[in-house]
């Protein structure tokens, strides 16, 4: 199972706990996890990436295993720590956009 | 007994502040959605219980919330808004082509008649409709693409649509504004639009005297004389006897034409309010002194009010939407300011007091009456 942490207003919105578990099939990408996420709440469409570019929005960042992969291509696979569950994918409202 | 539900959007939040009709002991209820901003949160007048709430924040976006019990509970809705076709171009702010791009919805306007059907106002400017309750919603794109479309540039907020009025009298018709394109009429529930900007000089555009491209500010339309509108433009106060057709200028003796809001007693077509602001750069009140503006005839002759306003070191704005009236005997007058606070009348206008004072910035005030 993949982790999600989801940030508090997103946390809020769907009625999520801090972590969110999604079964997602490999590879696990950025992709595939905000398909699997948005699938599961579909609420939160539009919210992290573009409805229509499905570009991340300018001010949500991804981070995990203590790096930013905000620009990291969507398909590009994550961290195994994170496609084996040891870690989280971190889903960041940046320091700036409030 | 009645009571009044005054709807409020802020910048962090909305909140709800309810009295009954003697308007002197309120109840402030909220932030609810805190963090986000609230541009607009409006109700339908087919069914109090059902209003919509347009919910927005630069981290992720634009929301759009229902409460079907009166604001007791909410729940997302649709916020898919997609232009029709590929959308094409307006000016940006340097005068080259921008494409057209969602930003957020500025305002949402419920059908006089069906629950279920609302209206949103989005930048960049476009008009959207639901009738479905907010869940999916489909652009009038004769709007955008009747014509001078490409021409269209921003104001300093950006090119959003911020007005909707819909016509009582007539189904089919509905006016809207864009900042800085103008004043739009359709007389056949949306299909085609036309421009309806003669009479509006503004010395800011190459031709004053131009088609399009006045920044309108915000329009205001009394339920029981469809036929008159009023305008608060950048600058001047302008008047319609004619559905638009033509506008002339009833800025008369206010002491600055400028501001956002326009509003018009519940009972009385002839009076209206305006708020001057000081110019499009100083955006507070001349000489630091909160002031309603009242004319009793239709414009031109024009009286301040500022019993209960501060008349002193007040330098907040008042938004094009944050200005609204009850239909209770006497009309109450809501007022909300970028300083937070929330300013009410229960006599016309005649006398002030704050309902609150220390909200976020306020984005939008909407008033229900309810029995």
């Amino acid at each position: 199972m993949i982790r999600v942490l989801l940030p508090p207003q997103l946390r809020a919105l769907a009625r999520t706990g801090d972590e969110t578990m999604l079964d997602v099939a490999a590879p696990v990408t950025q992709r595939a996890v905000l398909d699997a996420l948005e699938s599961r709440y579909p609420l939160l469409c539009g919210t992290i990436r573009d409805r229509t570019t499905l570009r991340r929005r300018p001010f949500v960042r991804f981070f995990a295993c203590e790096r930013d992969l905000s620009h990291d291509a969507p398909d590009t696979p994550l961290p195994d720590a994170v496609a084996t569950g040891a870690e989280p994918l971190l889903i960041v409202a940046a320091m700036a956009g409030g | 007994m009645a009571r009044v539900r005054v709807l409020v959007g802020t910048r962090k939040g909305a909140f709800v502040l309810t009295a009954d009709a003697q308007r002197t002991q309120w109840t402030v209820d909220g932030p609810h959605f805190g963090g986000w901003e609230m541009y607009h949160v409006n109700a339908s007048p087919a069914d109090p219980n059902r209003m919509y709430a347009s919910q927005s924040s630069g981290w992720f976006g634009q929301l759009i919330q229902r409460s079907d019990d009166g604001g007791a509970t909410w729940a997302p809705a649709g916020n898919a808004f997609s232009y029709a076709g590929v959308p094409g171009t307006h000016q940006w702010y340097d005068g080259t082509p921008h494409p057209w791009e969602f930003a957020r919805v500025w305002h949402l306007e419920p059908s006089l008649t069906d629950p279920d059907t609302v209206y949103a106002g989005v930048e960049d400017a476009a008009l959207f409709r639901s009738t479905d309750a907010g869940a999916t919603w489909t652009e009038l794109a004769g709007l955008r693409e009747h014509g001078s479309g490409p021409a269209w540039q921003p104001g300093a907020g950006g090119m959003c649509l911020h007005t909707i009025v819909l016509d009582p009298s007539d189904a089919a018709r509905m006016y809207v504004a864009i900042s800085a394109a103008g004043a739009f009429r359709t007389d056949d529930g949306g299909a085609s639009w036309r421009p309806i900007n003669r009479g509006l000089t503004s010395a800011g555009i190459p031709d004053p005297h131009a088609e399009v491209g006045h920044c309108v500010h915000h329009l205001a339309m009394h339920h029981d004389r469809p036929g008159v509108l009023f305008m608060q433009k950048h600058w001047d106060v302008m008047r319609s006897d004619d559905a638009g057709e033509s506008w002339r200028e009833v800025s008369g003796n206010l002491p600055t034409d400028f501001g956002f809001p326009i509003a018009i007693h519940a009972h009385e077509p002839e009076t209206i309010y305006v708020v001057p602001i000081t110019s499009d750069a100083e955006h507070y009140p001349p000489g630091g002194a909160l002031r309603v503006f009242r004319s009793r005839c239709g414009g031109d002759e024009w009286e301040a009010l500022t019993a209960g306003l501060p008349q002193q070191n007040c330098y907040v704005n008042v938004l094009r939407d944050a200005m609204a009236v009850d239909r209770l005997d006497p009309c109450g007058i809501y007022v909300g300011t970028t300083g937070g606070q929330v300013y009410a009348s229960s006599d016309e206008g005649d006398s002030w007091f704050p309902i609150v004072r220390d909200l976020p910035a306020v984005l939008s005030v909407e008033v229900q009456t309810l029995p």
